[in-house]
């Protein structure tokens, strides 16, 4: 398959919007699993 | 219920691998467009999912308005978050694969600018939810939506009513598909879904986990002591 810079550009920029969502859900969680482990304190 | 959750997760990264295979490797390249049509396998299928999960939030928006139960409104906040992420992948592959092919990033022609009202609508859905504080929000959240999903039929048909740049549909439209670019399609539409689904399914674990949260603040701040009076 040949070079394709726009064909690149778009599949990359998928995932980057994926995985950053991602990243935002997990790190919310683990804050939040830690504040509810200290209320339970 | 939660052993399911890797399961699933391992069987839609292989999903996911193979569709990836199918739009990059099997698909025959087209030919006035070459390979750069092959965005088409990511733009579609996100464009289907986003117009889907956009649905649910319509059904379960009803279902609140209805019923008024509470995971009636967090599948509703979870469809439409996850709708809006999909939905702008649409909006940003869009543009990536119109510039090679038509010679501009984008034109306001009915099928791109409806596309990207439906996202205004629904970000401005999240907004909403984000920044008030009012008991009434998840109701004129679930107005809002309910009058927003009457945007997807008209994003969808567009170019079926109005002359417009965007290509027409594969499906339905009159147009022809190769077999092994269909295949490759729906591979990437069912891998999508299978990954919108285990998304949708972290972030409602996500909002129960909030809701237990504020749950428990609200509790703790009713049982301590109150400050010592005159």
């Amino acid at each position: 398959m040949r070079q394709n810079p726009y064909l690149f550009a778009a599949y990359a920029a998928t995932w980057i919007i994926h995985i950053t969502y991602l990243i935002t859900i997990v790190r919310r969680y683990s804050r939040l699993q830690r504040e509810i482990d200290g209320l339970k304190k | 219920m939660k052993k399911a959750f890797p399961i699933l997760g391992i069987l839609t990264f292989f999903l996911l691998s193979y569709a990836l295979r199918q739009a990059l490797v099997i698909a025959p390249t087209e030919q006035t467009m070459g390979n750069v049509q092959r965005i088409f396998y990511y733009h579609v299928p996100s464009a289907w999912t986003a117009f889907i999960l956009f649905f649910v939030n319509f059904g379960a928006s009803i279902a609140y308005l209805i019923k008024r139960r509470p995971t009636a409104d967090i599948i509703a906040l979870v469809s439409a978050e996850v709708g809006v992420v999909f939905c702008t992948v649409v909006l940003v592959t869009g543009p990536i694969w119109a510039r090679p092919v038509w010679g501009i990033w984008w034109t306001w022609d009915m099928r791109l600018t409806s596309t990207l009202v439906l996202w205004l609508i629904y970000v401005s859905y999240l907004f909403l939810r984000r920044f008030s504080s009012s008991g009434e929000t998840p109701l004129l959240a679930a107005a809002l939506a309910v009058l927003g999903a009457l945007c997807v039929p008209f994003v969808y048909f567009s170019i079926w009513f109005f002359r417009t740049q965007h290509p027409q549909p594969v499906m339905g439209g009159g147009g022809s598909i190769d077999p092994r670019m269909m295949h490759a399609l729906l591979i990437n539409w069912l891998a999508f879904s299978c990954f919108a689904f285990l998304v949708c399914w972290s972030r409602y674990r996500l909002e129960k986990l909030q809701r237990d949260v504020d749950h428990a603040h609200a509790m703790k701040s009713l049982l301590e002591p109150h400050g010592s009076g005159r």
